[in-house]
């Protein structure tokens, strides 16, 4: 049944190995269980986490249904009359100590991802230059500035959870979520910074709209980016905003 | 040969059991609110387990059968009809081409399953069926139906037209219940000790924002002691997550895939029927159980499930 657990033994090429001690394990109801890496966002933790996922690709379990990465965390999602919370642990528990750390892949390039800040495209962009202090454009030169890794998709098809915001713009979600954000919306909640593939309810600040899809399904992979992606934001005007649109044919 | 929709009634949308296997890209499982239901009608027909129905919402579609049909219908009681007389729900009815299947009050739940032999003829999005109404795919055109779609059978069924049994309805909750059990979610250390005693004593309601994404609550709102901002991280059908202002939010069919409010709970499993057939304005009390109870009942109810498909089995013989 377990037999993925024997195969461990010969698989990756290893360097650093993961402290075992830092993982916590906890259910997410009763078909899903949580490993969580610390608490904090860094490069290490998401390295462990897309290791535990490219391990889970190569050595599935009977019951095993899929993962969610997230920034300090992954969720195995299970079927649970196939296999118990307590059998589920154990077998992750003695892959996590066996686990050693993954070449990492060939890191992809960096993507561009245009962006028209503020008017109405961007109706919280006032809140944060306020909340802050600052200039529309101090707020639009920082955020456009840096490189940032794509940690996770997740929320809704296709959204990525950037790391590498300036701390300088991180600004509390709203109160109560939205019940409408427009597709292609680019938003701070805390200290995270993403755009909305979809129309979709959502608490975050939005400051911007990118005129790309980050989901189609006509293409082969619909989702634009992945994790472990770069990405950076580049400011446009709203003419090459509508102009990018129409050529898309959206 | 299929269904043709003459009204399309509040919602009505095609769904199976769900998208799995997409959500490390954040595609939104979908499928069926209710999947008791959606079994047990695709049971009784003798159909996969996971094939896909037409999930009718509250006030029930106006529909006509263009061809002879074996139907079934399960979940939430809307009063279903054929050319006016009452239809009887939980068992295999044969259906003539011109019938005209419609429905009345909802006397118990808001959601009820038509399923057909071999199920509809849609098109498969990321392997399954489903409709994820947001995101406008899957299903039929990625949307509810709308008055003039013709829905389209994958098989003529060509047995026997008279059943003398129903099935399965025993199985199934008594949905006047409105006490749902959870346990506790990953946040529940989180919250102060007055805001945990008030979620297990005092009823919430489910307010008008209610939809297959999710359940907005009204009642007692929550408070934390543990005040961070939460990183995102996974949640699933049942979760229950805590905005800034306290106000619980039921994770639903449609949920997304992470979230980054606080998970106070998580509705198990095998009550997640009796909350997907829950109508706005109803009161809700939580129960806290262990996460063992909850895989005892949902192993229980797999098992009769199993027992109840051996005795659909023998009945086709």
């Amino acid at each position: 049944m377990f037999a993925f657990l024997q195969a461990t033994s010969n698989h990756m090429q290893m360097s650093n190995i993961t402290d075992p001690n830092i993982v916590q394990y906890y259910p997410l109801g009763d078909a899903a269980i949580v490993l969580q890496f610390g608490d904090e966002i860094s490069k290490d933790i998401n390295a462990m986490i897309l290791n535990v996922a490219a391990w889970l690709d190569e050595y599935t379990f009977e019951g095993f249904v899929e993962y969610v990465p997230a920034f300090t965390s992954i969720t195995i999602y299970y079927e649970p009359w196939v296999v118990r919370y307590s059998e589920v642990l154990s077998m992750l528990k003695e892959m996590i100590e066996d686990m050693e750390e993954n070449e990492n892949p060939e890191p992809p390039g960096t993507v561009t991802i245009p962006v028209y800040y503020g008017g109405a495209s961007g109706p919280d962009l006032n809140h944060v230059a306020d909340f802050h202090q600052m200039s529309v454009d101090e707020v639009i030169a920082m955020h456009t500035q840096p490189e940032y890794l794509v940690y996770m998709i997740g929320f809704a098809p296709g959204f990525p959870y950037l790391g590498g915001m300036d701390e300088r713009l991180a600004t509390p979600r709203q109160e109560s979520p939205r019940a409408k954000v427009p597709k292609g919306s680019v938003g701070i909640a805390g200290s995270q910074t993403g755009v909305y593939p979809l129309e979709t309810p959502g608490g975050w600040q939005v400051i911007g709209q990118t005129p790309l899809e980050l989901f189609d399904l006509s293409k082969e992979e619909p989702a634009l980016l992945r994790a472990g992606q770069k990405i950076r934001f580049s400011p446009i005007t709203e003419e090459e905003f509508l102009k990018i649109k129409a050529d898309h044919g959206h | 040969m299929g269904i043709r929709i003459l009204k399309p009634g509040l919602l009505s949308t095609v769904q199976d059991t769900g998208r799995y296997g997409h959500q490390k890209s954040g595609m939104v499982v979908s499928g069926a609110m209710d999947t008791l239901a959606l079994k047990i009608g695709n049971m009784l027909l003798g159909n996969a387990l996971a094939e896909a129905a037409l999930e009718c919402t509250l006030s029930g579609p106006e529909l006509i059968f263009e061809r002879d049909q074996l139907i079934a219908i399960t979940g939430g009681n809307l009063s279903p009809q054929i050319d006016g007389v009452p239809l009887t729900m939980w068992k295999p009815v044969y259906v003539r081409e011109g019938a005209k299947l419609s429905f009345g009050k909802a006397t118990s739940g808001c959601r009820t399953y038509l399923s057909v032999y071999r199920g509809f003829d849609v098109p498969e999005v990321l392997g399954s069926k489903s409709t994820y109404l947001r995101g406008g795919m899957g299903g039929w055109e990625g949307r509810a139906l709308k008055k003039d779609d013709f829905i389209p059978f994958n098989a003529i069924y060509q047995g026997q037209h008279k059943f003398d049994w129903s099935a399965g309805k025993y199985l199934y909750p008594d949905l006047s219940n409105h006490k749902v059990r959870v346990i506790e979610g990953p946040e529940f250390g989180h919250f102060t000790a007055e805001s945990i005693a008030a979620f297990f004593s005092q009823p919430f309601a489910i307010s008008n924002e209610a939809d297959r994404m999710g359940y907005r609550l009204t009642g007692q709102t929550l408070q934390r002691h543990e005040t961070k901002e939460m990183l995102s991280a996974a949640v699933t059908f049942g979760t229950i997550q805590v905005p800034a202002q306290g106000v619980p939010i039921v994770l639903m069919a449609d949920h997304q895939t992470t979230g980054g409010y606080p998970r106070i709970a998580q509705v198990i499993s095998a009550d997640l029927t009796l909350l997907a057939q829950m109508q706005p304005g109803r009161e809700i009390t939580f129960e806290l159980i262990t996460l063992e109870e909850a895989q005892a009942l949902l192993l229980a109810q797999e098992q009769q499930m199993n027992q109840l498909r051996q005795t659909i089995t023998l009945k086709y013989g």
